[in-house]
This record gives structure tokens, sequence and C-alpha cells, in this order.
């Protein structure tokens, strides 16, 4: 049995009739990782002995079998396991080995599955390729010379490479659902206050939601059933009941109304990725959807508000990387001294840049034409997807604007980079669940992804669609 | 409204950050800042008259204000650049 290829899902049925165990699936991940991830590097750190340890206990123990029993999965390296190497693609971080676990990983591991190691991902999760770790870039499975994508690239390239059926990622402005794309597996930003973000660290905690990859949409699906739902140690989380997001998966889309915002189209985007994101929409229209126009008018500025919000909002949260209390420390004559060599040794260009710019734009004298004004246009996004949705039950757009661009193509050019993100940001600022799915390859074989965005909380009709379009041949790829 | 930073000003915002830059990357990261920001002054253009700045998207419940064990004294120093683990405190340079 070929337990790579397997699905979340059929995995652990091979596993509850006796066809293999826990062991063998993680022994098969583990190897996978030591002959292919040298080229690839998916993974910062392999905790092989911890993950056999655990997975010969599931095997021997006569306990319960969990909706992930004897599952590998693979977590971003900005999530937090007791004991575990973690570093956020950071130096700062030194040898940092959190004294307690992530509640998403706490809730994973309690129905069975089972940690392989930590991701690589651009550091703090400020990028969209990886090649902003400090431990160098992640490469795209469908062409090595090509970026993953980011910042939860590792992930992306574990579960596309079938290291292993499923990852968590986390998403700021796109950092699943673009590296899902570019490496042609499914990732989901659930919407936000729907997964607790205890114990993964904070980039910009009013957009920041850890969300799913998969290569099949219900495994996505299952995996955000398990992590989601109300933690008290995250008051963010859980403020609205939810329908499963499983519960809907086998409707079809018959009847729902589906959105495009064809004025975004109109610059910027690959010839390729718009024939593909045509193609699905075709797809999802002979399934009985129907396909309409929508107007999200501010969302020209989403990128805008998005580089101004979230750079503001790490600016502040990075604070806490001093050199005090964990981590490494570049010792000075005064405190003053060693909080600045800490933080220019430990942190890299991006970061340093997104901090500085967050810095300014909260700073006396810019807050109102900066940061005031990006809050007050993040209302006028919202709203105008609000509006939408009297009219429609999703969105649909390219998750992209391009297929996987090549490593170093972007680096010095920022703009350039962040602009990978312009379709992605506009839900996030929102706070609204959307699904990366695969839709296609372009000629040179590299995978483009649909992007379906729902109504708040409403996370179950974005598996639901995107189940059904993947049920279609547009959407078979891997 | 323009928004070309000089090196003086980069220098400036660093040290708000808490950062030191090298002189030789200022320029670089001025040239970098200012294309963002020029980038970033489109949302200067909407008329954002009586719109509410975005205050969130969920409410946040309360919780019961009772003691619940905290992470481990001990652990969580451990994992300090320099402890007193045995006295319970973190190390810093002289401040005063």
């Amino acid at each position: 049995m070929d337990l790579r290829s397997l699905s979340a899902h059929d995995l652990r049925a091979a596993i509850e009739r006796g066809e293999t165990s826990a062991e063998a699936a993680v022994q098969s991940a583990l190897d996978a990782i030591a002959a292919e991830d040298r080229k690839l590097h998916a993974f910062l750190t392999v905790a092989g002995d911890r993950a056999l340890a655990r997975a010969r206990q599931l095997d021997t123990s006569g306990d319960r079998r969990g909706r992930l029993h004897g599952v590998p999965v693979a977590l971003k390296d900005n999530l937090c396991v007791r004991g575990m190497k973690t570093t956020a693609g950071s130096r700062i971080l030194g040898d940092y080995a959190p004294p307690y676990n992530a509640t998403a990983v706490e809730r994973l591991e309690a129905e069975g599955a089972v940690v392989i190691g930590k991701t690589n991902c651009d550091e703090f999760a400020m990028g969209s390729s990886t090649e902003h770790s400090a431990f160098g870039p992640s490469r795209n499975p469908w062409d090595p010379e090509r970026i993953p994508g980011g910042s939860s690239g590792g992930s992306a390239v574990s579960v596309a490479a079938r290291f292993t059926p499923i990852a968590l990622g986390s998403d700021t402005g796109g950092s699943v659902r673009q590296p899902a794309a570019l490496c042609g597996v499914v990732g989901a930003k659930p919407t936000y206050g729907r997964v607790s973000r205890y114990g993964l660290l904070a980039f910009a905690s009013s957009l920041d939601q850890i969300g799913p990859f998969a290569r099949t949409v219900a495994d996505a699906a299952l995996v955000q059933d398990v992590i989601d739902g109300p933690d008290p140690r995250d008051a963010t989380c859980g403020t609205h009941a939810a329908a499963p997001c499983s519960s809907k998966i086998d409707r079809g889309v018959e009847g729902l109304r589906i959105g495009v915002p064809r004025h975004l189209l109109e610059r910027g985007v690959d010839a390729e990725v718009s024939a593909a994101f045509e193609r699905a929409l075709s797809a999802l229209a002979a399934s009985g959807a129907s396909v309409r126009a929508v107007e999200l008018t501010h969302s020209e500025h989403a990128i805008a508000v998005y580089y101004l919000v979230a750079t503001a909002e790490a600016s502040s949260n990075l604070a806490r990387y001093d050199g005090v209390r964990y981590g490494a420390r570049v010792e000075g004559g005064s405190l003053a001294a060693l909080y600045a060599g800490t933080r220019s040794r430990g942190f890299g260009a991006e970061v340093k840049r997104r901090l500085m710019l967050g810095t300014y734009a909260l700073s006396a004298g810019y807050y109102d034409a900066y940061y005031l004004k990006a809050q007050q246009v993040r209302t006028l996004i919202r709203r105008d997807f609000e509006r939408a949705f009297e009219h429609v039950d999703a969105i649909a757009l390219p998750t992209s604007p391009t297929p996987a661009f090549k490593l170093g193509e972007r680096l010095d050019d920022p703009l350039q980079m962040y602009l990978a993100d312009v379709f992605t940001v506009g839900p996030s600022l929102a706070g609204l669940p959307a699904i990366s799915v695969p839709c296609g390859l372009t000629a040179g074989r590299l995978p483009v992804g649909l992007q379906i965005t729902g109504r708040a909380w409403d996370d179950a009709t974005v598996y639901q669609i995107a189940a059904a379009f993947e049920r279609t041949n547009e959407g078979r790829v891997l | 409204m323009g928004s070309q930073l000089t090196r003086a000003d980069v220098e400036r915002i660093a040290e708000l950050a808490r950062l030191a830059i090298e002189p030789g990357d200022a320029p670089r990261f001025a040239e970098q800042l200012s294309s963002i920001l020029d980038y970033a002054t489109s949302v200067q253009r909407v008329d954002t008259t009586n719109v509410p700045p975005h205050a969130g998207v969920a409410v946040s419940p309360l919780r019961a204000d009772s003691p619940v064990d905290p992470l481990d004294r001990h652990a969580v120093l451990e994992q300090a650049p320099d402890a007193n683990v045995d006295a319970g405190l973190f190390r810093v340079p002289k401040v005063l």
C-alpha cells in the first residue's frame, strides 16, 4: 500500500481496518522526508523519535480512535509545541523551545494526529515566497527553481510532495491560500475568530488565523473541524456558533449564487491564470451555480490598507523580542543597546522593513494620515463584502494573480512581492472565510488556485463550493 | 502627500523601533520604504467622511476571573538568555 498517497480520511480508515498502522504511516513520512527534503527544504525540524513514540502508543493503546488517528501532520514553525524548537523562520528566537502547546496542536493530538515536525516559513510569517526565512527558502515540488509561495510555504510543500497528508499554516494576508495555490493543494483561512490563536507566534493579531493544508477539500474541512471552536485562552475566539465545515460538503452547488468582482481582474493577472479561472467559473455554472458580477469598490486599496495595518500591528507585537525573556541576546553596555543589538542581529531585512513601516504609520504626525485612514478604508472594504453578500452566497477570484515565480525574482522589490497577495488580503481585512482549491495547470505545468470567499462564520458554504468544484474535471490536479 | 524618506528619517524610525541600522543600509531602506509609502498613500484619496475606523470583527466574550495554573516558572526562565532560575528572575544590564 502506498501510504504516502492516501488522504487523511483514507489513511485513518486503513488503520481502522488493520491494513496498516500509525507507526507505518509515520515511518513512511519520515522516510520520504529523509529521501527528498534535502532538495525541497520543507522542514526546519523533523521530530522523528517523538513521532514514532506517539505512533507506537496509538497502535498499542486501546483508547478511542480519534478523527485523525495515526495521521502525520506538519506544523508551520510559528506554532508552539512544548519542548520542540520553534523559530518562526527567525534567528532572534535562537534555540527557543516553548513551555506550552498551541491550542490547535493540542486539539490535533487529542484526535490522534502525529506531529512529524516544523516547517519552513518566511520570518515571522512576513513574506510570500519563504525567501525571507533566515534558514533559506523552500522549493516548489512542481519546479524546484520556483518558490512555493509563502509565508506557510514549507507546510504547502509537505502536503504537495506527499510527505504528510495534512499540515497547518497561518494566514494573515494569504499565507495559507497563496502557497496552497502555487503548490497545487487545498488551503483555507477560517473566519477570523473560529480558530484559537493561543500558541501561534503573533504577527498581526486582528488578521492572523491558523488554517489547514490538505490534498482534498474533505481533509481540509476535517482538520478545521478538529481545531476550531471556543478557547478561553484566546478572547477573540469562538464568539459565534457556526455549522461544522464538513456539514454540507456533499451537497453540490445547485442554486448557489457566486459573485465575481470583474473590475479587480482588469490588470496584472497572468493570461493563463485568467484562462484557468474562467474555466473554473464555467465548471461551477455547469454544476448548477449561478455566476454573476459583484462590485467590491474599495478592494483596489486592499494591499495599501493591509500593509499599513499589518505592519502597525507587527511593530507592536514584535516589541516582545528584545533579548530579555527568550531567544538570542546580543549584550550591550546598556539595556537600550541590548535591545537594539539583539533586534538588529536577530531580525532579517524584511522584518526590519515592516517594523519600520509600521512604526512610521503609528508615529506622531503620521498616525491620522496612515494608520487611522487605513482602518477607515478597512471598514469600507468590509461593508462592500457585506453588501455583495446580500446578492450572492460566495465570491470567486483567482487566489494568486500569477503562478509560482522564480527564486530571487522579486527579492529586491518588496512592493512587487506584496502584490502577490492582491486577491487574498481583502477577505483577511474583512475577517471572512476563504479557501484556495486547485483549478488546473499552466502550459508549463504550474498549479493555479481558485479562491472562494464566504460570509463571516459560513465556512461550511466555502467548503461546500470547493468540494463541488473539486468533483468537476477542472478541479483535478494532483 | 509626498512620502520620500531621507536617511535621517530612516535612522529616526529605526530608533523608535529599537533597531540599529548599519549606515550603509540606510539609503536602500529609505528607497524601499518610500516606494511602499508612495503606493500606500492611495488610501488618502478615499473619501472616509463619517466612516468609523475598523474596530475588530468579533466582540470578545468575557471569561470568569478565576485563578488557573500559570506556565511553570522554571520552564519559562529556562528559555531566557540570562536568568536566576532559583530566584525566579530574568537578568538584564543595570538600568539605573
